[in-house]
């Protein structure tokens, strides 16, 4: 990454560049794309979502009268007649990290206006996500398929499956969206609409390569999102 | 990667005749700015009726829009005010008004003016309004996305609104919206009416975020030359901190509202205790009623801040016009601000003190709140400050200020017996509670409400509203408004409790008749006073006096466009260039009591001006 550069005003360095950048006027994060920082600031505010909805979720788990269930054994996966534990679960955690290689190199790309490598980085992008929606797909229907519900499960606490359809869902849900996004994205940078600036269907903006690195914020987050409920619902 | 796009990152500043010369080695003269570090913005300007008034992306009338749809809501929750007092009062009086409709209303109420009229008001309304034309701006930072908020609000409202005519009608729950009763049998609107109120959350939490993401980001990037943080309005600074609040708060309304309709549609168990009912076991079970609470409060009590912050930054700015005088402090008045934001995040269980919580926790969260009156009434000395030995205007503005700060007073003293434990346990759930809660986010915000809309109408219609009829509004209201509240402290002192629908033939009967019967009065009295200003507001764009530039005298950005009313875009052809503060009122030696915000310091060397 090179360093933001303003005509006419010397950026400093470290903590006192801090200070004087939001001293001075218009901008507090010099050279800093608008759509950036507000990705920034909305991936904030979306912690607070995922956040709220974990601490839920050991709260729920801490005070559930009936034993929870050992996800250990209910998450494995049988491979050649041998339960394995947390089988898919690594494989889906494995396609979505890679996802976040491709988006961040895309990114690097597409700085470069390298047009061709920076398609195909989103769309093998969108595609590691679809893959992850897939999977998530076929656990959900192995577990609903064992008797698992929102409202009840065989293996315990009731508040298993509630906490589970619940916050997954709402993390597939971001990602099927990042993955909608992903796909109109690669179009059109296929179509070569962020080198001709080509305005937006709907906003009517500007285009810029900026925004595939807007999406990439959104993009890691997601899997950043996926790390935690992986730590709090398989490993716990 | 490191020289193929440095010129994305390398914006092009624009020269300017205010430039005066200040390039890099040379020493920058008096008047120098900063040059220019972002392009200018790039807007959709809309062609028909359609584009330019209803799907607009003019930040004006987005706010003007969000102010018309959260008054129509709060004369909704102003109407259910009037049944509930009718009902207190005078019991039986409306037939109609039966326990269930009752509780309804009280919920519908409470939910209506808080969420949907005072916050839609004040950062939908005089965000959208204020924040660009005050920080120099052309428009918000993403009008499109500007334009989909306001929309995402009128459908929340409608689907709130929509409550009102399902089978079972809205929730009856309080609109604290508590499980588990919120959602079982028994409770009024358990059904499709509580369904439809998360729904509506839901949709105002997501239609905000769009809203508030603008907020921010205008306020942060996209101010104009010499427009630094510390010479910002006050109220910019109000609705900039509100917003970041209601950014990391409204996450947990969001949450609590997902899980409850959960709890109702797909018979989850998130907040759902086992229940005996007429002696058989319920199906729910092992859920956590006291997680729901926690959720809530952790919405709950930023909100109020959300409403009052941009309340004390309005106010902080009317009184410093119409005392001519600068504001006491400003330093300390935005530091009070940050900081009574930042606390605002630790003190939500004070609401939850009979909830059975450890007495450890009570101890934590009663200090905290009390931490919470030192930049308070930091503030509330600033503003009387400001005011002392200032050149008073005494017109309808500043009568509403002075409201505020009186019943601002009141309300906050009430908040110190609340916030202790010892002091709370026994007024817990009486009216002790309803009128401090009135006090301070019903009556106060409201008082700043109607100065700043007093204040900034000749801005937005560019005409006076008139002085006669608003002096009526005033004191109507303020009067009103005290009988109203005071004597309900009363009442909870002698344990009256709230959300009774009716007292019966209990102890208290004696003493409460006839001041329940006196609140009532007022309470209409109250109400109907509201109605003069919209009369006066048709009056006035029909009729009103021509307001002309910057009426008030005022030094901030937003009163100094080329045209008045501002068009699309504010500013013409050139953006302003700030050299000060907005608050150079009767400097010495100045030729008027004013310095606006662009007068570069050549023009006023002279004077007793100090550099802001």
């Amino acid at each position: 990454m090179s360093e933001p550069k303003i005509e006419g005003i010397e950026l400093k360095p470290g903590f006192k560049g801090m200070a004087e950048d939001t001293g001075s006027d218009q901008t507090m994060f010099k050279g800093v794309h608008w759509g950036k920082a507000m990705m920034w600031i909305f991936l904030l505010s979306d912690t607070f979502i995922f956040s709220c909805f974990l601490i839920a979720y050991m709260k729920g788990r801490g005070s559930t009268p009936v034993e929870w269930p050992n996800p250990s054994e209910v998450f494995a996966l049988d491979a050649f007649g041998v339960p394995v534990p947390l089988l898919l679960i690594a494989i889906m955690t494995f396609v979505l990290i890679t996802s976040s290689g491709t988006m961040a190199l895309a990114v690097k790309y597409g700085y470069e206006k390298n047009r061709k490598m920076c398609g195909w980085l989103v769309l093998a992008t969108a595609i590691g996500g679809l893959t992850f929606v897939g999977m998530q797909a076929f656990e959900w229907s192995k577990l609903i398929h064992e008797g698992v519900r929102p409202w009840e499960n065989p293996f315990g606490a009731p508040q298993f499956g509630s906490f589970f359809f619940m916050i997954t869902g709402f993390h597939g849900t971001h990602v099927s969206i990042g993955v909608i996004f992903l796909f109109i994205y690669a179009y059109k940078v296929f179509a070569g609409h962020y080198d001709q600036q080509k305005r937006g269907w709907f906003t009517s903006m500007k285009g810029d390569y900026v925004e595939i690195e807007i999406l990439g914020l959104y993009w890691h987050f997601v899997d950043l999102v996926w790390v935690f409920i992986f730590a709090f619902f398989y490993l716990w | 990667m490191s020289e193929d796009y440095n010129d994305n990152k390398t914006i092009h500043a624009q020269s300017s005749e205010t430039m005066g010369g200040g390039s890099a080695g040379v020493t920058p003269d008096m008047d120098y700015v900063r040059p220019a570090e972002i392009a200018d913005q790039d807007l959709y300007h809309g062609h028909s009726f359609i584009t330019k008034w209803i799907f607009c992306q003019d930040a004006k009338v987005i706010g003007v829009q969000y102010f018309l749809l959260a008054t129509f809501t709060g004369v909704v929750g102003l109407i259910l005010s009037w049944l509930m007092r009718l009902q207190l009062g005078f019991p039986g009086a409306a037939g109609f008004v039966t326990a269930e409709h009752y509780y309804q209303f009280v919920t519908m109420h409470g939910m209506i003016m808080v969420v949907y009229f005072l916050t839609a008001l004040f950062l939908g309304g005089f965000g959208n309004y204020l924040i660009p034309l005050m920080v120099g701006a052309r428009d918000m930072v993403f009008p499109y996305l500007n334009m989909v908020s306001f929309w995402s609000f009128f459908v929340a409202v409608a689907v709130l609104m929509a409550s009102f005519f399902v089978p079972g009608g809205p929730t009856g729950a309080g609109w604290t919206l508590y499980p588990p009763q919120t959602i079982l049998e028994g409770t009024p609107g358990s059904g499709a009416g509580i369904l439809l109120m998360c729904l509506s959350l839901i949709l105002f939490v997501a239609g905000f975020t769009m809203g508030g993401l603008n907020y921010l980001i205008t306020v942060l990037q996209a101010r104009t030359r010499g427009m630094t943080l510390m010479r910002m309005p006050l109220t910019v600074w109000g609705i900039f901190t509100a917003t970041v609040l209601a950014m990391l708060a409204f996450p947990a309304l969001l949450v609590g509202a997902l899980m409850m309709s959960l709890d109702k549609v797909l018979g989850t168990s998130f907040f759902m205790p086992t229940i005996l009912k007429a002696g058989e076991v319920l199906e729910y079970g092992g859920g956590s009623p006291i997680l729901f609470q926690h959720l809530f409060w952790f919405f709950g009590h930023p909100e109020v801040y959300i409403v009052a912050l941009p309340a004390f930054g309005i106010i902080s700015d009317l009184i410093s016009v119409h005392a001519r005088k600068n504001i006491f402090g400003y330093r300390m008045m935005v530091w009070a601000i940050v900081g009574i934001g930042a606390l605002s995040f630790f003190v939500w269980a004070h609401h939850m003190y009979v909830s059975g919580m450890n007495p450890w926790f009570g101890f934590f969260f009663a200090t905290t709140t009390l931490i919470i009156a030192v930049p308070t009434a930091m503030k509330v000395y600033n503003w009387i400050l400001t005011l002392w030995r200032g050149n008073i205007r005494m017109n309808t503005v500043m009568l509403w200020c002075l409201g505020f700060i009186v019943t601002f007073v009141n309300g906050g003293i009430t908040g110190i017996f609340l916030g202790n434990v010892s002091v709370d346990v026994p007024l817990s759930d009486t009216y002790f509670v309803v009128a401090h809660f009135h006090m301070v986010m019903g009556i106060a915000p409201l008082m700043v409400i109607m100065g700043a809309i007093y204040h900034w109408f000749p801005l937005v219609a560019g005409r006076f509203l008139s002085e006669k009829l608003g002096k009526w509004h005033f004191w109507l209201t303020f009067l009103g408004a005290y009988s109203i509240y005071f004597p309900m402290h009363y009442l909870g002192f002698i344990g009256v409790p709230r959300r009774y629908y009716e007292m019966y033939d209990s102890p208290y009967v004696t003493s409460a008749v006839g001041m329940n019967e006196f609140i009532s009065l007022a309470a209409f009295l109250v109400g109907a006073a509201q109605f003069i200003l919209i009369y006066n507001i048709i009056k006035t764009l029909k009729t009103g006096k021509p307001a002309g530039k910057n009426p008030w005298k005022a030094n901030s950005l937003e009163w100094l466009t080329p045209t008045v009313p501002p068009e699309h875009g504010n500013w013409g052809d050139r953006l302003p260039v700030v050299h000060r503060w907005p608050y150079d009122f009767s400097v010495p030696g100045a030729k008027d009591d004013y310095i606006t915000q662009t007068t570069p310091p050549s023009e006023v060397s002279n004077t007793g001006v100090e550099k802001t």
